[in-house]
C-alpha cells in the first residue's frame, strides 16, 4: 500500500473534473508533489467537512444547554449559560459507569482473545495450506463472511441463554469468534509475504513450530496486529445488536444498549440524552484523535492488499 | 471487508498454488502442533456460527414460536413468506434504501477521495475528519440525527412543509433520513478505500493523455475510473450487502415508522422472531434472506469484474 505522502504526485486532472475548472499546471517529474496548491479542492474539502462536523457540534452544544435553552431555538445556538449538570444527571441515570465497565471490559477482552487466536490460527493455516485439511478450514471459515448475522441470530439467542453466556464473556467470545473470518483473511495474506526461511533457520536451531510463532513470527505481525485490533476495537465498542439481542441482565448493557434503553426515559430530555451521547462517543473519540493517522493506516493496510 | 480486493484480482486458490510450489516438503503430513493451533478455532467457528445456521435452517421447517411445543410444518413456512405483504414490503423497502444509498455512498465518497487526493492544504487534517464517522456509533450519533430532524430541522426549514411537520413522520419521505444517517457514515470507510485506490494510479498516465488533449472528464472516464475498478467492486458490493441488512440507523431514527413503513427484513425478523412468537417463520425469512445476500452478491461480482482494467 502507498502512503499519501510519497505518492501524493497525483491527478491534478481528477480534481478538475470536482472543481471544474481549476489550475492547469502540469507537474514535474519529481517523485514530491510539485502541484500548485489546488485551493479549489482545498474550499470544497473544507466545505462537505462540515456535514460531518456539524452533527458533533450539535451534540456538543445541546448537551451544554438548560431545557428551557433548547426549546426555544433551534438547537444549534451556543450554550448560554452552560449547564455542565447534563452531564452529571445522565451519569446518573443511565450508570455510565457501569456501562462503560461494561464496553471496556468486552472490548479490551475480545481485542485480547482475538489477537492471540486469529494469528494463531491464521499461521498454522498460512504455512499448510496447500495441504487439504487446511485449506478446507480455509474456506469453511471463509464462507461465513458470506453468512448475514439475523440467520444466527435468533437460534444464538437460545444457545447463549442455555450455556449461560448472556453476558460480558459470552460477548468477549462471540467477538473473537466471529471475527475469525475475516482476520484470517488479514492475516494469512500478510504471513504469506514472510520468507519461510526465517522460520527454518529458528528450526534447525531447534526451535518447536510454538516457539517460532511467538519469537518469530508474532512480532513481524505487529503491522496486522494493529488492523485487526483496531477493527476489533472499533466493532466490539459500538456495535448494537449483538448485545442488544445476546445480554439480559441490565447489569451487563454496554453504552449503546444504555443509549437505547435510556431513550424511552429521556423522552424530551434532550439536554440529559445528548450529554450521555457524548459520554458514549467519547472515549474512542478522544483515543482516535490522538492516534488518527495510526488508525487510518492501520484500517487501510486491512482493506487493500 | 478487510483484503478483499486481493480475492477479487486472484483467486485464493491461485495464491495456494504459487504457495505450494514454494513450500518443502509438500506431500509429508503437517507437524501436530499446527492441528492443535487450527482444531480448537474450528470447533469453537463449529459451536458458535455453523451450529445456529444449522439449527435456524432446521426450526424454518417447523411451527416454532420460540417456547413450547412444535410440529414439522414442511415448506409452510416459506411458502406463506411469499404472500406475506409485510416482509415483501420489507424486502422491497431493504433493497430501495440499500440501492439508494450505495450510489450515493459511492458518488460522494469518490468525490471526496479525487478532492484529497488533490494537493490540498491540511491534507491529513481533512482526511482525519471525514474518517471520524467510522468511529462513532451508529446508533448513538444516530439519536442526534434524530433530534436534527424532528427538532431543529421543523424550525430551520419552517417554509416547507415536508420539513416544518418532521420527516421521519413521513410515510413517504422517512425513508430518505434513514438513507441520509447511513450514507454519512458509510462514506468515511469507503472513501479511505478509493483514496488508495486513486494513489495506485502511475501519474504518467495523465501526462500521457494530456499532451494527447484529453479533458478532465474524458481522463477520469478513460484513466482513473477503469483503474480503480478494484475498488470500486469492493465498496459497491460491501456498501450494497451492508445496506441490505441495516438495523441501527432505522432503531436510531423511525423504529421502522410511520407504521412499517420503514422496517428492513432485519427488523422484521428482530421484532417476529423475539416478541411476535414467530421464531420458525422469521428463521424461515433469515434463510431466505441469506440466499438474496449471496445471490446479489456474486452477482455483482460478476457484473463488476468484467469492467475492471489493470495496468
Amino acid at each position: 500500500m502507498t502512503t499519501m505522502t510519497n505518492t501524493a504526485s497525483q491527478l491534478e486532472q481528477d480534481v478538475d473534473a470536482v472543481t471544474a475548472d481549476a489550475g492547469r499546471k502540469r507537474r514535474g517529474e519529481s517523485d514530491d508533489d510539485t502541484r500548485r496548491t489546488n485551493w479549489w479542492a482545498t474550499a470544497l474539502i473544507a466545505v462537505c467537512s462540515l456535514t460531518v462536523l456539524i452533527p458533533l457540534y450539535l451534540a456538543v452544544v445541546v448537551a451544554l444547554k438548560t431545557p428551557d435553552q433548547l426549546t426555544q431555538g433551534t438547537g444549534f445556538e451556543l450554550p448560554n449559560p452552560i449547564r455542565w449538570e447534563n452531564f452529571a444527571d445522565a451519569w446518573v441515570r443511565t450508570s455510565f459507569p457501569q456501562a462503560l465497565l461494561n464496553t471496556a471490559v468486552i472490548t479490551v477482552g475480545s481485542v485480547v482473545f482475538t489477537l492471540l487466536t486469529s494469528s494463531i490460527v491464521a499461521y498454522a493455516l498460512a504455512r499448510n495450506i496447500h495441504r487439504p485439511f487446511f485449506k478446507g478450514v480455509f474456506f469453511y471459515l471463509l464462507a461465513a463472511l458470506f453468512i448475514p448475522f439475523p440467520i444466527i441470530m435468533l437460534p444464538l439467542v437460545k444457545q447463549t441463554s442455555i450455556l449461560g453466556l448472556d453476558n460480558q464473556a459470552g460477548m468477549i467470545i462471540l467477538y473473537t469468534i466471529y471475527g475469525l473470518s475475516l482476520n484470517i483473511f488479514i492475516y494469512t495474506a500478510y504471513i504469506r509475504s514472510i520468507p519461510i526461511e526465517l522460520e527454518e533457520a529458528a528450526r534447525v536451531d531447534g526451535a518447536s513450530t510454538w516457539r517460532i510463532f511467538w519469537s518469530v513470527i508474532f512480532p513481524l505481525l505487529m503491522p496486522m496486529n494493529a488492523t485487526v485490533g483496531i477493527i476489533t476495537c472499533v466493532w466490539a465498542w459500538n456495535d448494537f445488536i449483538m448485545p442488544l439481542v445476546v445480554l439480559t441482565e441490565p447489569s451487563a448493557r454496554t453504552l449503546s444498549l444504555a443509549q437505547y434503553v435510556f431513550q424511552g426515559q429521556f423522552n424530551t430530555d434532550y439536554t440529559v440524552a445528548f450529554a450521555s451521547y457524548l459520554m458514549a462517543m467519547a472515549p474512542l473519540l478522544i483515543v482516535y484523535i490522538f492516534s488518527q493517522r495510526w488508525v487510518i493506516s492501520g484500517v487501510t493496510r486491512g482493506s487493500i492488499k | 471487508m478487510a483484503t478483499l480486493t486481493e480475492a477479487v484480482r486472484s483467486t485464493p486458490a491461485g495464491s495456494a498454488r504459487k504457495r505450494a510450489t514454494r513450500t518443502r516438503n509438500d506431500s509429508s503430513r503437517a507437524p501436530a502442533t499446527y492441528y492443535w493451533m487450527v482444531w480448537p478455532a474450528v470447533i469453537a467457528f463449529a459451536a458458535f456460527h455453523t451450529l445456529p445456521v444449522v439449527v435456524g435452517i432446521f426450526f424454518s421447517f417447523t411451527n416454532y414460536a420460540g417456547y413450547g411445543a412444535w410440529n414439522f410444518v414442511g415448506l409452510s413456512n416459506y411458502l406463506n413468506l411469499f404472500r406475506d405483504d409485510r416482509v415483501l414490503q420489507a424486502y422491497g423497502f431493504s433493497f430501495l434504501f440499500a440501492i439508494v444509498a450505495t450510489i450515493l455512498t459511492n458518488a460522494f465518497s469518490l468525490a471526496i477521495a479525487l478532492g484529497l487526493n488533490a494537493k490540498i492544504k491540511a491534507r491529513n487534517f481533512w482526511r482525519g475528519v471525514y474518517f471520524v464517522p467510522y468511529i462513532l456509533a451508529i446508533l448513538v450519533i444516530g439519536y442526534v440525527f434524530q433530534f436534527f430532524f424532528s427538532n431543529s430541522l421543523p424550525k430551520i426549514l419552517s417554509g416547507i412543509p415536508l420539513f416544518r411537520d418532521n420527516i421521519l413522520t413521513s410515510e413517504t419521505w422517512a425513508w430518505t433520513a434513514i438513507v441520509a444517517l447511513a450514507v454519512w457514515q458509510a462514506c468515511a470507510f469507503a472513501i479511505i478505500i478509493y483514496l488508495s485506490g486513486l494513489q495506485t494510479i502511475p501519474a504518467e498516465l495523465y501526462e500521457a493523455s494530456s499532451l494527447d488533449g484529453a479533458s478532465p472528464w474524458r481522463q477520469f472516464r478513460s484513466i482513473t475510473f477503469p483503474l480503480i475498478g478494484a475498488f470500486f467492486t469492493i465498496n459497491v458490493v460491501l456498501s450494497l450487502k451492508g445496506f441490505l441488512q441495516v438495523f441501527d440507523p432505522i432503531v436510531a431514527l423511525t423504529n421502522g415508522g410511520p407504521g412499517t413503513s420503514t422496517e428492513s427484513v432485519t427488523l422484521l425478523i428482530f421484532r417476529g422472531g423475539f416478541s411476535g412468537g414467530e421464531f420458525a417463520y422469521q428463521t424461515a425469512n433469515a434463510v431466505i434472506f441469506f440466499i438474496v445476500i449471496t445471490v446479489v452478491s456474486l452477482f455483482q461480482f460478476r457484473v463488476l469484474q468484467r469492467r475492471e482494467a489493470d495496468f
